[in-house]
């Protein structure tokens, strides 16, 4: 038998009057926590290109010169600005958390025939993220 | 008195409703009862057409799988005290399947996907018999068994919003059960089955929700089987461009490594 016919077959309910399906709704993902922390995750990627594009606007203003600079740096110290910013922060450290958990799934480790404890695969992404984190704090934050 | 809980029960029949309704029965609460306990007391002492699957009762044929309160679980291995005294337990058909009768659904398609992506060893060769049996060491099986857990149950498709929105996914269970024979050291399959998989409604259909991770009673994983796979499939693909020449053998190692 093909694909094609035992698919056919699928499709028509022989010995039965009716089936009853229903349609998913465009709004499936409200109904459900789990559903809608998968949606969150999805659109967290409009938050990291956000940053991508207001680095792409530092480097533009930062080859203009000091003007364009402090013209920038004005710009970014606008209330709405701000605003932006703290919301896009918040989802980019959601995607962050959502994702490492997520790595021991997709990279199953093997060290000796034995598969390592997936918080062992996730622990070092987050070690190593709070270590860089906290070098660009301090880089940052320093009294020159 | 005896505790008492009701079950909210979708009811359909094809030749007399439009669409499902709900309808409520009260049921003893017995310590040790699961839903499907509860369901064969409705169907034995109170209405005799209830529909339903069931067979073994011990979490191991796969059959009574329905959603219990929105999420989708065994019925024999979800208890009734679990909801709490004089709750209300609301149970339906598996979701995104179509509905047959009641709470049971249609599996026909079910099964059409499951037999595309070939989940049986395939051997090239055919070594003699004389040769012995194909051995296998504990790493070699530790790589697969997981995967072979698998009953079948199809609550992973119940969980699924993929399955739901396109109706050509191959889904879960079929995928992680593709996974599981092109892992295993036996198998020479993978390249057969590397069209179906590597396919929009193969691996890369799936967003990696996890849904059916989290509701697999076997701890299957097929959410960590689909994204393996497609990293294996991705290795293959650059693969085919570095090695045009050797690529009719990639996927085959890929997958016995």
């Amino acid at each position: 038998m093909t694909d094609q016919t035992v698919l056919d077959q699928a499709a028509r309910p022989e010995f039965h009057p009716r089936w009853y399906r229903k349609r998913l709704s465009t709004w499936w993902w409200l109904g459900e926590w789990h559903y809608l922390t998968f949606i969150l995750r999805e659109l967290t990627s409009i938050s990291v290109a956000w940053f991508v594009v207001l680095t792409l606007f530092q480097l533009r203003a930062l080859l203009h010169g000091p003007e364009a600079y402090a013209r920038f740096a004005a710009r970014l110290e606008s209330p709405i600005m701000i605003a932006v910013n703290a919301v896009a922060f918040c989802f980019v450290t959601f995607h962050t958390i959502t994702w490492f958990n997520l790595a021991p799934r997709a990279m199953p480790v093997r060290m000796g025939g034995k598969r390592v404890p997936e918080f062992l695969v996730a622990a070092p992404n987050f070690v190593l993220w709070i270590a860089v984190s906290a070098l660009v704090a301090w880089l940052l934050l320093r009294t020159p | 008195m005896a505790d008492k809980i009701v079950l909210e029960i979708a009811r359909y029949a094809p030749d007399r409703d439009e669409k499902p309704s709900f309808q409520s029965f009260e049921v003893p609460l017995r310590k040790e009862w699961v839903v499907l306990d509860a369901l064969n007391y409705i169907k034995d002492r109170v209405d005799g057409t209830l529909t339903y699957r069931w067979s073994c009762r011990m979490g191991i044929c796969g059959s009574c799988g329905m959603m219990v309160n929105g999420e989708p679980k065994l019925t024999c291995a979800t208890f009734l005290s679990s909801y709490g005294k004089n709750a209300t337990v609301r149970v339906e058909p598996l979701r995104y399947f179509p509905v047959v009768r009641d709470l049971v659904t249609a599996l026909s398609d079910f099964l059409v996907k499951l037999q595309k992506v070939k989940p049986w060893l395939i051997r090239n060769d055919q070594p003699p018999l004389s040769q012995g049996e194909f051995l296998q060491t504990p790493e070699q099986l530790d790589l697969y068994k997981q995967f072979s857990m698998c009953i079948n149950c199809t609550l992973c498709y119940a969980a699924c919003p993929v399955v739901g929105l396109d109706e050509d996914f191959v889904g879960p269970a079929a995928l992680a059960l593709a996974q599981r024979y092109n892992l295993d050291s036996r198998d020479q399959g993978a390249a057969e089955r590397l069209a179906t998989l590597a396919h929009p409604d193969g691996i890369w259909g799936c967003t990696f929700v996890g849904e059916c991770t989290r509701v697999c009673p076997k701890h299957v994983d097929p959410a960590g089987a689909i994204q393996q796979y497609k990293l294996t499939a991705a290795l293959d693909w650059v693969k085919s461009f570095l090695l045009p020449r050797g690529h009719e053998d990639a996927p085959r190692e890929a997958g016995h490594d």
